[in-house]
């Protein structure tokens, strides 16, 4: 059966108000058309989840999009501070923003918990620490075998998990290389699975290479196709991060002024990721295309 | 920074690679005294050959020709929590006398900080499970406080035993590697000592950049500088952008 919708309908089927979102893709596979679509959407009350809110989130908290954060590590990575999410959580511009924080290790265990059926996840982690005394999630449990106290977190289920790859089928059989992330585990964790890919291809072609599928078709509600939908993160063997808008970011996300010029020339004024690459025109994909570098390929062999 | 952070590699160690100055400097030593050495990257990559120079934590040019990619949580459970990591490199934005740190705020107010910053990110369990950890950063006296706004990472607690006594999978902090100079840590104190100074830094200078009174190693050492060779290595191979050095 396919799942194929436009991001427009994915977004607006999928991502409800004051849902619990978890958009991941660890630097890699960022799924930046679909936080475009949410802005565009004015979705509100938001619970935005991710070990690195990046800029997606960035870009989202100073629409006004979030009531809450949950996270590991909260910077522009190489370059600096998440400047839109510190006026939100030091001034509580546009709106507060709650935050609740994790270590990257905390926080994948609660999704991984959630992916495994499990209430909690144990851990060897902070003990020593301040983390505990501002998160309360962050608890003991005693080894009922050997008697040791180790850390616990909470199980958490996103309601919806956004993640993007390099290509499915349109039932969902979602195949990515390059970093992994935790894009197995959020969407095996989630309630509802929307995937963007670079390229929808036949089922003979995921049938081909098995080993390569990280989420399997039947815990996908929606397959959307987006060329360039990762953009300015990156896609393995499609392009490559765009380390100039990072660094560019750090500049126009000084001031709120800033960001809004920002999102009314490149979101709102918009329709979809199709206009913001007709905008950005042919030399985004040209300087940001990596020489090829194909893996050899390995014999399944045909067991009759 | 970069030459002194990779003296403290061995041949053969299994590293924890962070993004910036202690990517250099694992790469440096990959290129130099320590071949063998395997670089996993938090992101999920182990045996990493980078031919650039990474900006980000997750760049793709860590993936292309690596021994392997997972996803991260194998990282997490089996390369860090299974104690198979030999050297942890952390930054911070404070660092107390007994080599904890801080990535979280600024100020005494968690909810109302004064500067917000990243947070935990990896830092938490790699100081608590990689066997030692090597520390770098920026010398100021608001960055070696008296004492941590907040506590994220565990340097040796409350120093003597009381980070055993939490009982760490982990041995703690080795080194802490500033631009002014190096430091180790007393092995029954536990309090951060002053081995060696850069050349042209006076200890008058580093005491001046210190929140508490210095301990200072005698004979005082002084950091041996990277020779012709491997100063051209930093900047004309590993980092011809200066994008790290500047």
């Amino acid at each position: 059966m396919t799942k194929l919708l436009s991001m427009k309908e994915a977004i607006e089927r999928f991502v409800q108000d004051g849902d619990v979102v978890a958009a991941e893709g660890f630097t890699h596979l960022i799924p930046f058309a679909a936080g475009h679509e949410m802005i565009r959407q004015k979705k509100k009350d938001l619970v935005l989840c991710r070990l690195t809110p990046d800029l997606i989130y960035d870009q989202m908290v100073a629409a006004g999009l979030a009531q809450k954060l949950i996270f590991g590590w909260i910077g522009n990575p190489g370059v600096g501070s998440l400047h839109a999410i510190r006026r939100a959580v030091e001034k509580g511009l546009p709106r507060p923003v709650e935050i609740e924080e994790y270590s990257h290790f905390g926080l994948l265990c609660r999704i991984q918990a959630a992916a495994s059926g499990l209430p909690f996840m144990p851990l060897r982690n902070y003990r020593g620490t301040d983390l505990p005394s501002v998160n309360e999630s962050l608890r003991t449990v005693q080894c009922p075998f050997t008697g040791e106290e180790l850390a616990a977190v909470p199980a958490l289920h996103p309601d919806v998990a956004i993640i993007h790859a390099q290509r499915a089928d349109a039932c969902g059989n979602t195949q990515v290389w390059g970093l992994l992330g935790i894009q197995k585990e959020v969407a095996f964790a989630s309630k509802k699975v929307v995937v963007v890919v670079e390229e929808i291809v036949d089922e003979e072609v995921i049938r081909s290479d098995p080993n390569r599928t990280l989420v399997p078709g039947v815990i996908v509600d929606a397959v959307v196709e987006e060329p360039f939908g990762a953009h300015p993160s990156y896609v393995q063997g499609y392009y490559d991060r765009d380390n100039d808008f990072y660094v560019a970011w750090d500049r126009v996300s000084r001031s709120a002024e800033g960001v809004n010029a920002y999102l009314d020339e490149w979101v709102h004024n918009l329709s979809d990721r199709d206009a913001y690459m007709k905008k950005h025109g042919a030399a985004l994909a040209l300087r940001l295309k990596p020489e090829p570098h194909p893996a050899r390929p390995v014999d399944y062999g045909l067991y009759r | 920074m970069a030459f002194a952070a990779a003296r403290e590699i061995q041949d053969g160690d299994v590293v924890f690679v962070g993004i910036g100055l202690p990517n250099l400097a694992v790469n440096l030593a990959r290129r130099t005294h320590a071949g063998g050495v395997q670089l996993v990257y938090e992101a999920g990559v182990y045996g990493a050959q980078p031919i650039r120079l990474p900006i980000s934590i997750g760049d793709p040019c860590l993936v292309t020709g690596a021994l392997q990619v997972m996803p991260m949580a194998e990282t997490f459970l089996y390369f860090l929590q299974g104690g198979r990591i030999d050297v942890g490199f952390l930054g911070a934005a404070q660092i107390d006398r007994f080599g904890n740190l801080n990535t979280t705020v600024i100020g005494d107010d968690y909810r109302r900080p004064k500067v917000r910053l990243p947070g935990a990110g990896g830092a938490a369990e790699i100081s608590w499970l990689a066997k030692r950890t090597v520390i770098l950063l920026p010398q100021k006296r608001s960055k070696f406080p008296e004492h941590l706004d907040f506590r994220t990472s565990l340097g040796f607690h409350e120093g003597g035993r009381s980070r055993e006594s939490l009982e760490a999978p982990g041995g703690g902090p080795e080194r802490v590697i500033t631009n002014l100079g190096v430091y180790g840590f007393d092995p029954e104190t536990r309090e951060m000592v002053l081995e060696k100074i850069h050349p042209g830094v006076t200890l008058d200078e580093v005491r001046a950049e210190v929140g508490w009174p210095l301990r200072v190693q005698e004979p005082l050492g002084e950091t041996e500088l990277p020779d012709a060779d491997t100063l051209r290595l930093l900047r004309e191979e590993l980092d011809p952008k200066g994008i790290y050095l500047g």
